[in-house]
């Protein structure tokens, strides 16, 4: 059986079964528990049902307060003692075309509508602000959705006085919103609503009767959407597609047809298909998604088809590439240790049912969506489940396959040593590490919610916290930058320590993969220490907390040098570093910047 | 569908939406005897045979219902 929770969704299957599809979601261990208040202007019970759903199924366990019917705007604005003993670390606002007060009239003039334009987004303004001072959460908040009916039919999209623009402008001010707030979301149900089909979004029956604002038909599509913003708040996004070749990426097999043979380009409906999915693919890397290739192929053959002259992707667009006739599950996790990312951050993409079904088997932490054969219907799969959904784009995104590449080039030069600090020592590093400023508030929350391997306490951030954090006398914090001569790496290293009794404690430590054995950690570690004396603490605090992902650095505080002070029952331990009878700087290969 | 028909379709979705397999119905049944057939669940029951049986409830015809044997009887009369 398919699974209904795959696009494209099974409404149907979704309703009748959903308490038996959570008991077996429930069954995973490593869920996330998170506190979600879906506050709602139509009714949510089936939302939240199918929201849980999707969650579950992304590793969050979610604990939910709803509010009453349509009483969204008065559990914010009005002491609300049950929604400040819940304590929300998302809210959601449920709002959609129904909520919107007053629409223009007939006889308003331009100044009349742009008042109610400015009355409409000054009351949602207003509950952003308050949710923001009393919560500091991070805000879901609906767009709206196109008007079920149209007044003045097409003159309702441009005359002053239509629904249709009324919507369209508010949509914009929203947007603007989003981009000024820091902890703004917007769930774009006016895409969602487009993408569905208004005549089958809107079910009237269903508003008169129950006081929804959708059909149930479209709540699957919704709740998705809502899942993939919490999914990326929380940095459980995937970050590497992984690709299959013959009829994934061109039509035909290039072992068996030849260069000439594979149907890629203009000549053929179906090379037309394979070259707007290849475009597709691209923009993804663009956007900082990491390519691999996954292919039972000759590798000379599997790269030969790189070189058709309509091929839109090159080899220098994959980060790692294995073409042989090994298993694929085992040359999947063979990419997850090259890339030295975690294997849950995969996404396979294959035309062949057997393939997918055994890397679903062997490697189930791996997202594998039911591709089908169908290549005009790849692009819809792949981007209606959300599977690369992010909440900001930083500059690093967009570096991110330059790193990869750089890293690419420094494994080479590493091979011409034969010693790795003659290796590490040409590598001519420069680090900056200084306290969390401003601009870099976005990329450290980024980093500090998406790390998981070199993490020593997994603790999460949102925004709001962080901006707090930044800006408390009591902590000591740190982020690094490294720079080497192949590039720039970017904000690679986090930590966060608490100055308490002249003491610090370290609450956060983490550093991205991408700059593993770079002796980067040490370089952390001497300007903390720095930092600490110009304090007057005498002694650091390091705790490590075991996850499923962290045990590279379970050892980590023993080779910085710390003492073991205690193992507790759950494995939690505590580690101390005595430094006010002084301390040698450990970094020997990194300049840190003054 | 003979009305024994479409009482066993019946059953099976309110087991399957109540998440409930002794459920038993008969025509007396109300939703005082079911513990889990709540208002919300309620909702959920009769989209779920509308899609079943591919029929649409009007929006009156569900209000005055009175217990399982009158919901049968609407489904026999939109189907046939």
């Amino acid at each position: 059986m398919t699974n209904p929770l795959n696009y494209p969704f099974d409404p149907h299957t979704l309703l009748r079964k959903k308490k038996a599809i959570r008991r077996e979601l429930l069954q995973r261990s490593d869920l996330l528990e998170k506190r979600i208040a879906i506050l709602g202007g139509s009714t949510t019970a089936e939302i939240k049902d199918i929201l849980e759903l999707f969650l579950l199924l992304g590793g969050i366990r979610p604990v939910f307060y709803e509010s009453e019917y349509n009483r969204y705007y008065e559990d914010i604005m009005f002491s609300n003692k049950a929604l400040e003993q819940f304590a929300p670390e998302i809210v959601y606002i449920h709002t959609s075309s129904v909520n919107i007060m007053r629409f223009p009239s007939m006889q308003d003039s331009d100044a009349d509508v742009d008042m109610l334009l400015t009355a409409e987004v000054d009351r949602y303004q207003a509950l952003w602000d308050r949710i923001t001072t009393a919560y500091s959460c991070p805000i879901i908040q609906n767009n709206f959705e196109l008007p079920h009916y149209r007044g003045l039919g097409n003159l309702d999209s441009y005359d002053i006085h239509g629904r249709t623009a009324f919507i369209t402008e508010l949509n914009l001010l929203f947007s603007e919103q989003a981009r000024q707030r820091q902890n703004l979301y917007l769930n774009d149900i006016n895409y969602l609503s487009a993408w569905f089909g208004l005549e089958r979004w809107y079910d009237k029956l269903f508003w008169y009767s129950y006081k929804y604002a959708m059909s149930y038909e479209a709540i699957p599509l919704l709740a998705d959407s809502i899942a993939s913003i919490i999914k990326a708040i929380y940095g459980k996004t995937k970050k590497c597609l992984v690709l299959d070749l013959d009829n994934t990426l061109w039509g035909g097999v290039i072992g068996d047809d030849g260069l000439t043979g594979i149907r890629i380009g203009k000549e053929t409906p179906d090379a037309e298909a394979y070259s707007a999915f290849q475009q597709y693919v691209k923009g993804l890397k663009e956007r900082g998604i990491i390519l691999a290739v996954c292919s039972k192929n000759d590798e000379t053959n599997a790269r030969e088809g790189f070189t058709h002259p309509d091929s839109i992707l090159s080899l220098k667009d994959f980060s790692a590439f294995r073409a042989n006739w090994e298993p694929k599950h085992e040359n999947i996790r063979d990419i997850a240790r090259a890339l030295n990312i975690g294997i849950d951050s995969l996404v396979f993409v294959d035309d062949n049912p057997a393939e997918r079904e055994i890397v679903r088997a062997q490697v189930p932490q791996v997202a594998v969506p039911e591709l089908g054969s169908n290549v005009a219907k790849y692009i819809d799969i792949l981007d209606k489940t959300d599977y690369f959904e992010t909440v900001s784009l930083s500059k690093d995104d967009l570096m991110r396959n330059a790193f990869y590449a750089d890293n690419a080039a420094r494994e080479g030069l590493q091979s011409r040593f034969d010693n790795y600090d003659d290796f590490l020592s040409s590598l001519q590093m420069v680090a900056e590490i200084r306290p969390f400023t401003p601009i870099y508030l976005d990329r450290i929350t980024q980093l500090t919610n998406k790390t998981n391997q070199f993490n020593l306490t997994t603790k999460r951030y949102t925004f709001t916290e962080m901006e707090s954090i930044a800006g408390a006398d009591h902590y000591i914090t740190l982020y690094g930058r490294l720079l080497d001569k192949f590039g720039d790496n970017g904000l690679v290293s986090i930590i966060i320590g608490d100055v308490r009794d002249s003491e610090l404690h370290i609450d956060l430590w983490l550093m991205s993969c991408r700059v593993l054995k770079r002796g980067m950690e040490a370089a952390m570690l001497d300007q903390l220490v720095a930092e600490a004396q110009a304090r007057k603490v005498s002694a650091l605090s390091g705790y490590y907390y075991p996850t499923a992902k962290n045990c590279m650095v379970s050892g980590f505080f023993k080779e910085m040098g710390f003492q073991h002070v205690v193992t507790k029952a759950n494995n939690d331990s505590i580690w101390r570093l005595e430094i006010s009878a002084g301390y040698t700087n450990k970094s020997q290969f990194i300049e840190v910047k003054k | 569908m003979t009305p024994e028909e479409i009482k066993g379709s019946v059953t099976q979705i309110f087991k399957d939406v109540l998440d409930n397999d002794t459920i038993v119905l008969f025509r007396e049944t109300t939703a005082r005897d079911i513990e889990e057939w709540d208002s919300l669940a309620h909702i959920n029951l009769i989209v779920a045979i509308e899609k079943e049986f591919k029929i649409k409830f009007d929006l009156m015809e569900l209000k005055p219902l009175q217990n399982v044997g009158e919901l049968l009887d609407i489904i026999q009369r939109k189907i046939s």
